[in-house]
């Protein structure tokens, strides 16, 4: 530590009694109103220093997206020693192995898809590892032991799909600032308080916090010893931007060493850093220069984040996403921006380093953002289409934070108070076929729900197909609940998060988050039965092959009432139900309407559907109307989605957004311009999320058949951004499938 | 030549008078960045006396074409994507002519000035008469596309007379209507240089005259020549090269204050 500097002292407040990085921010923030004309390339070292990790991303995607793996150890916080790209010219530094983009082991969650990644390449997982998991026990093999037939079933048939009950939950992010404005001492000594307060008769579940809480101070101990490979002692506070941001990134990097959840997002750093670099600024000590190569290298840390995947893996979250969602701008509930010049530096690293998917850049938007940041934002969609933007006023309003991040792909998490827990998704037109042929799976005839009976023959009856559909949703609901309750119990028991835990308050509140697949069939669908006539095709079986609709129906996405509040009343019913059930450590339901990119699988996965769709057409991402049917433009496109109601799915909404540049305005100037009008409109309906592509189709097309000269090319999918050139060649054909707004 | 089929005088009448509360439309694009300032809804109004010839919205002529959507479900539509405007955006009527149904739009315009919601008029000018007067009193912008200054041409070129397109110009100027030209540049037809002259010329003292916009000529609209059955001519027109489009242009600018080339 900096003893000798003479920086200013920070502002005190209640983030001087409590562990409260919010507060600190609040005290101590310098919103910025201005423009981007302050900002700077990317200095030597960094330029050095990417060079060197180009050359190994490179190598990792001729080696068929894999490096190397290292199947000797398992990986926790204090394995490997320390890790560099050219330890020279790093000012941040850290890896999860000893080697860029090197994989590590993380058998916890589940040995068998650890042994299955390591065998897909060729390789095997050492005999010791092995031998280990011959006794001791991990996350999937016991929700297995757990789980009862109607889960098994549910599951078996695709109705329920994607569960992270082989995987790891992910999506609990931990409030990483802490290590930086307290230090690792002062954690501990927080997290040992609150151990002594867990006292009385005791409970089951203060047992369970004991241990947690046992295990928490363990990992903060580790933490200072990783730390001190490289030479760095966090057990005090950071006082300078340079130790901020590596403090930070250590708890950070803690966290990704030991567990590889689907999405280990960080948070909203950025602001908080902002504190520290204004701080050396003034103090001379630092140029803006550097204060960029500081951003540049912290980010290039995230954009080299990896973990052991295997294959299958691939046909959920398609193209090895992190989700190392970092959350920029916002407001504050007192009305001043969040936005600071380091919100800037973030989005500018788009610039210096090249378009990228990781970091996750989510810009929370508000309608009253500075203007100068909002033409900011635009500009680098148009650029870069590398950011997503989510609807700041909404949910600040609605779940009461003004300090939160975005979890993954879209989901709201109060930063170091709250946590969620991850329930992946139900195929609800699955339901709505299981409804239609008596409860049986509409390929194998398997019986899934029960007390369903026959549709009549002839012309669906709109009345009789909803009644029906609410009652397998009602099932669907239920089974789903218990899945959930399994899964966490199990993940808690066997792969407990101890890093990010030990960076939130003990024993948050909980989200459990679920998530519906298929809300714009459902809604075409039923506006099919209600406002054409649809007559179900059997098979000898009786089960549905496909339906004749004779006359038109209104369709979602082209800001149609009649359809678009069907939408609007399947989500708020089957959260309704969902909500009706027990959850794990009590957690709170929410509901996404979200896909990532299993729409591609779940349309494999699904017959054919009331509004045309035939069996094995992919679904469409998220909440977006299927692709072709919006046809009176974009507007009416995105008024459609922001019909749903976030009070419903506060897990979030997606929507994919993709635009040729031309269709956007004939200059840069009009097209930021249009742009910004445009998120305002959305937002300003109360939409939760947009993803923004600007791109060309010819330019997927070249990518397609030409990989190796787009290795940056990133498009945004759903709640996420990946590499185009890093999906399955089918996922790539669905997102050139995709409507794209071209009106000229 | 040209006139595939007759110019439905008598039609074109009664689209004007006919169903006074429904516009007779051929499509919507909510998100239309291309005709007038912003982000702006689009309303292609259906039917149309000019027969271009490298019309690209052929589909558009038929005045008994489209279908019919009332005034009220349009304003409820504009109200709804308002937020989206912005400072500068609105609605936009194009075609077709909406000229043809003048009598109908102002009452369309004056329910959007009533919400607040700015109006733009995209015509080729095909007739003034009071409605139109009073129209263009409603209209916060006009983007007039003058095809071809000199009358023999614009024959040619659009199967009708330039003199109602240059007396809307006259009168607008005379009122001081917002405007901005265009003009679709098509290689061989209506990039000759005295005409582009003259045509600059024409109204390069026009005070209302915001800006000008060149559209290079481009075959995109062929298809749906093609899908109706109708001979296409300028096959062997290709889009002028850039040569011709920075002429124009710097003949132009000569002219005007803002000129853009689309």
């Amino acid at each position: 530590m900096n003893t000798d500097l003479s920086l200013r002292a920070f502002k005190k407040g209640a983030w001087n009694k409590n562990i409260d990085p919010a507060d600190f921010v609040k005290n101590n923030i310098t919103p910025y109103e201005g423009g981007a004309s302050f900002l700077q390339g990317p200095s030597k070292k960094t330029l050095s220093v990417w060079g060197a990790a180009k050359v190994a991303l490179n190598e990792e995607r001729i080696n068929n997206g894999c490096r190397s793996i290292n199947t000797e150890v398992i990986s926790n916080i204090t394995a490997f020693g320390p890790g560099y790209i050219k330890k020279d010219d790093e000012v941040i530094v850290g890896l999860q192995t000893e080697l860029p983009l090197m994989r590590a082991m993380k058998p916890f969650g589940g040995i068998k898809l650890v042994q299955a990644a390591v065998e897909e390449r060729g390789l095997t997982v050492s005999e010791r590892v092995v031998d280990i998991f011959n006794y001791a026990r991990n996350h999937n093999q016991a929700v297995f032991d757990a789980y009862d037939s109607e889960i098994r079933a549910y599951r078996s048939n695709h109705v329920l799909t994607g569960l992270p009950d082989n995987y790891a939950r992910g999506r609990i992010i931990g409030d990483f600032r802490r290590m930086a404005l307290y230090g690792a001492n002062v954690l501990i000594e927080a997290k040992k308080f609150d151990y002594a307060n867990v006292s009385g008769e005791l409970t089951e579940h203060k047992v369970r916090l004991r241990e947690e809480l046992s295990s928490q101070i363990n990992a903060l101990k580790d933490m200072i010893v990783m730390a001190k490979g490289y030479g760095i002692d966090i057990t005090g506070p950071a006082e300078t931007a340079q130790e901020a941001i590596q403090w930070t990134y250590i708890a950070y990097l803690a966290a990704i060493k030991e567990q590889d959840g689907a999405a280990m997002s960080l948070g909203n750093v950025s602001s908080f850093f902002d504190i520290y670099i204004e701080r050396d600024l003034e103090a001379g000590i630092i140029t803006e220069e550097e204060a960029q190569e500081m951003v540049d290298q912290f980010v290039m840390k995230l954009r080299l984040v990896r973990h052991l995947r295997p294959g299958t893996y691939d046909e959920i979250f398609g193209g090895d996403p992190t989700w190392v969602t970092e959350s920029i701008g916002g407001q504050f509930h007192d009305g001043r921006t969040k936005v600071t010049k380091t919100s800037f530096r973030f989005l500018q690293t788009l610039y210096n380093l090249g378009p990228a998917p990781e970091p996750n850049l989510t810009v929370l938007w508000s309608n009253d953002l500075p203007e100068e940041f909002k033409s900011f934002c635009a500009q680098v969609s148009i650029d870069t289409s590398s950011l997503q933007y989510e609807n700041d006023d909404v949910m600040r309003c609605v779940r009461g934070s003004d300090d939160y991040g975005i979890a993954c792909c879209v989901s709201y998490q109060p930063i170091g108070k709250r946590i969620q827990h991850f329930g992946a998704r139900a195929n609800i037109p699955k339901a709505l076929l299981l409804s239609l042929n008596e409860g049986r799976e509409e390929e194998k005839g398997t019986q899934i729900i029960n007390g369903i009976p026959a549709v009549p023959e002839g012309v669906l009856s709109y009345d009789l197909v909803l009644q029906q559909f609410k009652y397998a949703l009602s099932e669907l609901a239920r089974v789903y609940a218990k899945s959930m309750f399994v899964i966490h119990y199990m993940h808690d028991k066997y792969y407990y998060e101890r890093a990010q835990m030990a960076v939130i308050d003990t024993d948050p509140g909980i989200d459990i988050a679920y998530g519906a697949a298929g809300i714009s069939i459902i809604a075409d669908s039923l506006s099919a039965i209600k406002y054409a006539r649809v007559t179900p095709v059997r098979n000898s079986k009786g089960l549905t092959t496909d339906f004749n609709i004779e006359g038109d129906f209104p369709k979602y996405g082209n800001d149609d009432d009649r359809v678009d509040n069907i939408a609007k009343e399947i989500t708020s019913f089957f959260i309704g139900e969902l909500r009706k059930h027990q959850t794990y450590k009590n957690a709170t339901p929410t509901l996404s309407l979200l896909t990532i990119t299993s729409n591609v699988m779940y349309g494999k996965n699904t017959g054919a559907t009331p509004d045309g769709r035939k069996a094995g057409e992919s679904f469409a991402p998220g909440a977006n109307p299927m692709h072709g049917r919006d046809c009176t433009g974009a507007i009416a496109s995105l008024n459609s989605v922001s019909k749903l109601s976030y009070e419903d799915a506060q897990d979030g909404i997606s929507n994919t957004f993709s635009m040729i540049p031309k269709s956007l305005g004939s200059t840069k100037e009009e097209q930021v311009e249009n742009l910004v009008a445009t998120l305002n409109g959305y937002f300003g309906h109360g939409a939760h999320h947009l993803n923004v592509n600007v791109l060309k189709r010819e330019t997927l097309m070249d990518a397609y058949n030409h990989p190796e000269q787009y290795p940056q090319l990133t498009i945004r999918v759903s709640g996420y951004a990946v590499n185009f050139v890093r999906l399955s060649k089918a996922h790539q054909l669905e997102v050139i499938a995709r409507t794209f707004h071209e009106s000229m | 030549m040209g006139l595939y089929f007759p110019l439905q005088d008598t039609e074109q009448d009664t689209l004007n008078i006919q169903h006074p509360n429904d516009l007779r439309i051929h499509s919507l694009e909510t998100f239309g960045t291309h005709d007038g300032p912003g982000v702006r809804m689009v309303i292609f109004v259906q039917g149309c006396q000019f027969r271009c010839l490298y019309c690209q919205n052929v589909d558009t002529l038929d005045v008994n074409g489209g279908t019919m959507v009332s005034i009220d479900e349009l304003v409820t539509r504009a109200i709804n994507q308002k937020d989206y405007f912005g400072h500068k955006g609105g609605v936009t009527v194009s075609g077709g002519e909406p000229l043809l149904q003048r009598s109908k739009l102002i009452t369309f315009f004056k329910k959007l000035h009533e919400n607040g919601i700015n109006t733009c008029l995209d015509s080729n000018g095909r007739l003034l008469d009071n409605d139109v007067k009073e129209l263009l009193h409603h209209t916060d912008l006009i983007l007039l596309d003058v095809k071809h200054i000199d009358d023999d041409w614009h024959h040619k070129l659009c199967g009708v007379s330039n003199k109602p397109t240059l007396k809307v110009a006259e009168y607008c100027e005379s009122v001081n209507q917002k405007m901005w030209l265009r003009y679709v540049l098509v290689p061989g037809w209506n990039d000759q240089p005295e005409f582009v002259e003259r045509w600059a010329r024409q109204f390069t003292g026009y005070k209302n005259v915001d800006r000008v916009e060149i559209l290079p000529y481009h075959q995109l609209g062929m298809h749906k020549w093609r899908m109706m059955g109708l001979p296409y001519q300028l096959t062997d027109v290709t889009t002028p090269s850039s040569e011709i489009k920075e002429r124009v242009l710097h003949t132009f600018q000569k002219y005007f204050a803002d000129v853009r080339l689309k």
